[in-house]
């Protein structure tokens, strides 16, 4: 490292340092806070077109601060489009596809973390470099494999190719590594077989895990998009952003019915971040795969 | 592949050390290999059936001649023959090395100055850094409609800000140029908050003994950022590299809907050109050859960050 110039002494350099550090921590908070603005503004500007009525939005005469704030927008999406219905779906295959992913993930950490096996590490290699591998690269083969399964079309052609994912093995195996091998052993002396020790032992110490590798798998499925727009031809199974995709082709340049709708179908999604932010910054963090 | 997925995170005690000392010798007993496999079935079950198999059956599709959704035609490599003489295809290449270094290197770079300026003590940090993750729970289509209802040339705000401002105005929609800058910014908005979220953590490993160290040598704020904060966060640099740039060869979403490729193929990139080819046009063994393209676009991308990764890893 070079040595940078001294600077020269104040007669009180406690009293300047902590001037010029009171100087450094508003300038900190300013750039701090206008970045948080650029970031919020779109959003901001949904929430606006989304409340506003369409003579405002045609008129041009939309303001930063909206003078009066409707709901037809929504009851015009509302009772155009099965709104409820996709918003049905999107729970039912979130949830779903979360459960299915957890549960199987969860198993899998297990056998890495707790087992030894003839190749472990090769498996557990060829699993996480599956996430290297996302749907875009294999949809035709894949669109030809739940056609030839026979649910092309149906929930589970969204369900079970989304629900193949390692994402959560690493986190998993990583989480039980960190699970007394003791404790495993003791009970294995005890009789219990591996599956009741997974059960009684393992799986009651594992909430955090399971808070994250859920929340994960949830904010994943419940945006997802590429494969659902693939697998899914009937309107009445479609999810949230298929239905906000349909929605655009049919309102066009209706900003405020297309705002209403995305405002509904990001709304969930967003409050549970905020609520949970904690597991999903760790899911983030932790694993950073996404 | 391993280190890849570490490297974001701060590696608490790093318990995955301890299994050397339990030795290879006396490992897989039939029985606890049985359980294992067991255990692992259903992962192992749905990952072969949903991503190995269609992987393979993708590279034969590739070399498939195919009309509409039928069976096709064995015509060996004829559609990557065609893909070197198409310009349509080598549009979307340019397109998306064009996209990944545009939007790689942004998102790290306003990643880390975001992660550094949130990193000390700020009045509402916690609900400024809450904010900046946002983006992240919001889908991808939502983030695309909001981009296209602000970029929108006839009603848009943001050229409604640049001409309060005295700008010139910007073809966000009708020019190339400007519809690309457009997704572009629209994915930085997105993304920058994943950036600064693996930083962050990062920076908690640092410490604050170094920056003490440093200011006590004399080392002015920037030297203490290029010197101190930059080396030390080199595993998350590395880490958010190859996301970065694996999620920008695959960008799908946003494209797609904000632009659909447009005008005139100028955001157009190789998923959203397979994706026309694969079920617009139904030109299936055509769309399968450009993911074959893709997958080992991302393959030969991994193996040079691997290499450099551990030379640079040996060096130091």
């Amino acid at each position: 490292m070079p040595t940078p110039a001294t600077s020269p002494r104040t007669p009180a350099p406690g009293l300047a340092r902590r001037r010029r550090e009171r100087r450094l921590l508003v300038a900190r908070t300013a750039g701090a806070v206008l970045v948080a603005l650029v970031v919020l503004a779109p959003l901001y500007w949904m929430v606006v077109v989304a409340l506003s009525t369409r003579a405002e939005l045609l008129g041009g005469q939309l303001r930063l601060v909206p003078r009066s704030l409707t709901l037809e927008n929504f009851e015009r999406v509302l009772t155009a489009f099965p709104v409820m219905t996709w918003f049905g779906n999107s729970v039912a295959i979130a949830l779903v596809t979360s459960a299915i992913t957890v549960v199987v993930n969860l198993l899998a950490g297990y056998a890495f973390a707790q087992l030894r096996f003839r190749g472990s590490s090769v498996v557990f290699l060829l699993a996480l470099s599956t996430l290297m591998l996302p749907v875009q690269v294999i949809m035709v083969a894949l669109f030809r494999l739940v056609t030839d399964l026979g649910i092309y079309g149906s929930y589970w052609a969204v369900i079970l190719p989304s629900a193949a994912s390692a994402f959560g093995i690493f986190l998993a195996r990583q989480f039980i590594l960190g699970i007394p091998r003791e404790l495993v052993e003791a009970a294995r002396i005890d009789g219990a077989g591996h599956l009741r020790v997974f059960l009684q032992v393992v799986l009651p110490l594992c909430r955090p895990l399971l808070a994250v590798l859920f929340f994960m798998a949830l904010l994943q499925t419940w945006n997802d998009f590429a494969w659902p727009l693939i697998a899914l031809r009937d309107n009445a199974l479609f999810t949230l952003p298929i239905g906000l995709l349909y929605l655009q082709g049919q309102f066009g340049a209706d900003y405020g019915g297309t705002m209403a709708f995305a405002l509904l179908s990001v709304t969930p999604m967003v409050v549970l971040f905020l609520l949970f932010q904690r597991y999903f910054v760790q899911g983030f963090a932790r694993s950073g795969i996404r | 592949m391993t280190s890849l997925a570490q490297a974001g995170a701060p590696a608490p005690a790093e318990p995955a050390r301890r299994r050397p000392r339990r030795g290879r010798a006396r490992d897989a007993s039939p029985g606890e290999s049985l359980a294992a496999y067991g255990f692992l079935a259903p992962n192992l079950v749905l990952l072969g059936l949903f991503v190995l198999l269609p992987l393979v059956w993708a590279v034969w599709i590739s070399t498939q001649q195919t009309d509409g959704f039928g069976a096709g035609d064995f015509v060996g490599a004829d559609n990557y023959a065609r893909l070197v003489s198409d310009g349509q295809f080598w549009r979307a290449v340019v397109n998306t090395v064009l996209f990944t270094t545009l939007v790689t290197p942004t998102a790290m770079a306003l990643g880390l100055g975001a992660a550094v300026l949130l990193d000390g003590a700020l009045p509402g940090r916690g609900v400024i850094r809450s904010v900046l993750i946002l983006p992240m729970a919001v889908s991808g289509v939502a983030t695309a409609l909001i981009g296209v209802l602000v970029f929108d040339e006839n009603s848009g705000v943001l050229d409604g800000v640049l001409r309060a401002l005295g700008l010139p105005d910007v073809a966000w929609q009708s020019g190339g140029a400007g519809a690309f800058a457009s997704v572009v910014l629209v994915t930085l908005w997105w993304r920058v908050g994943f950036n600064m979220l693996i930083y962050l953590a990062a920076l908690q490993g640092v410490g604050s003994h170094l920056h003490e160290a440093a200011t006590l040598d004399g080392a002015s704020a920037w030297q203490r950022f290029r010197y101190v904060t930059v080396p030390m966060v080199g595993p998350a640099t590395f880490f958010l590299l190859v996301m970065n740039v694996i999620y920008s060869f695959q960008v799908f979403d946003i494209v797609f809907v904000m632009t659909g490729g447009g005008p005139q193929d100028a955001t157009s990139v190789l998923v959203t050109y397979a994706y026309e080819n694969g079920f617009v046009t139904r030109d299936q063994g055509y769309a399968a050859a450009i993911g074959v393209v893709l997958l080992l676009l991302t393959l030969a991308f991994t193996a040079v960050q691997w290499r450099t990764s551990r030379t640079r890893d040996l060096t130091e």
